[in-house]
């Protein structure tokens, strides 16, 4: 009964929220939609009982992603609304709904054949954290090393890339720190 | 009862509803939003069917799921902060420089 109110619930404000991400005009609006979206996200790993993931969701998701977001956003100029061209609205929608059917025929499909059965099973009477340990530090050990060397490259990269420079303003003119600049040469 | 359907159909609608925006956005920025809310909708699916089926395989599939949007936002956002210094805006339009 419980879990069927959090379903809907979840569901229906999720949905809700993401809606406002892809709509919305404004940066701010579509990601506070988008980080409180996540939020809810880790709601559903709670209810299907991957406590783990629910918890990596919550920090490394809306903490360090949608922290790195906001900190992007104050480069750009986010209080202007963003204008933009929409050629065909309605090609847009039938691709997305014609897309969405693709997709649901290819998630249903392998689901209902008996063919499934699990390669790494769940025990009972252990946590999820530390049946996810066991699997993550044996079975899944490499891809768990190639991912955290490509974190490693994609911080050096981000560093370098959005570091060149960075002395200078991005949204302000160059004449307000010529101002400054003289300021100081006065004093 | 809910069922597995049911998460597989919340994350199909996630999906398109990212998909949509992916479609019709023009600007960079709200383009990088749509795309986690794709993966955030990859995400659920993999979770329910976890769950249905007892086996870890879909969860340790959204751990690196994860990763890997975690990497492609800070890459991602270098990119976009060089396209912004160079060209002064992030809509696609105007950034379309190969026009011939």
């Amino acid at each position: 009964m419980y879990e069927m109110v959090a379903f809907y619930l979840f569901s229906v404000l999720t949905i809700g929220l993401f809606l406002i991400t892809v709509m919305s005009k404004n940066v701010l609006y579509a990601m506070t939609s988008l980080a409180a979206g996540m939020v809810l996200i880790s709601g559903f790993f709670f209810i299907l009982g991957a406590d783990f993931l629910g918890v990596v969701q919550l920090i490394a998701y809306v903490g360090a992603i949608m922290a790195l977001y906001s900190f992007a956003m104050m480069f750009f100029d986010a209080t202007r609304d963003i204008k933009e061209k929409n050629t065909n609205p309605a090609l847009v929608f039938l691709l997305g709904g014609l897309s969405a059917v693709v997709l649901v025929l290819m998630f249903a499909a392998p689901i209902h054949s008996d063919a499934i059965q699990a390669l790494y099973p769940m025990h009972e009477g252990v946590g999820n954290a530390q049946d996810v340990g066991i699997v993550l530090f044996t079975k899944y050990l490499v891809p768990f090393e190639v991912a955290a060397l490509m974190l490693l490259v994609a911080m050096i990269a981000g560093i370098i890339l959005a570091g060149k420079k960075m002395d200078q303003s991005l949204t302000e003119d160059m004449s307000a720190d010529d101002e400054i600049l003289t300021q100081k040469d006065e004093k | 009862m809910i069922g597995l359907s049911h998460y597989l159909i919340v994350s199909a609608l996630i999906f398109s509803i990212g998909l949509m925006g992916v479609l019709r956005r023009r600007n960079l920025l709200m383009l990088f939003f749509a795309t986690e809310v794709m993966l955030n909708a990859v995400n659920i699916a993999f979770a329910a069917i976890s769950h249905y089926y007892n086996d870890l395989t879909g969860q340790m599939f959204a751990f690196f799921i994860i990763a890997i949007a975690a990497s492609e936002v800070a890459v991602g956002l270098g990119i976009l902060i060089v396209l912004y210094k160079k060209h002064g805006t992030l809509d696609l339009d105007d950034l379309a420089s190969m026009k011939g």
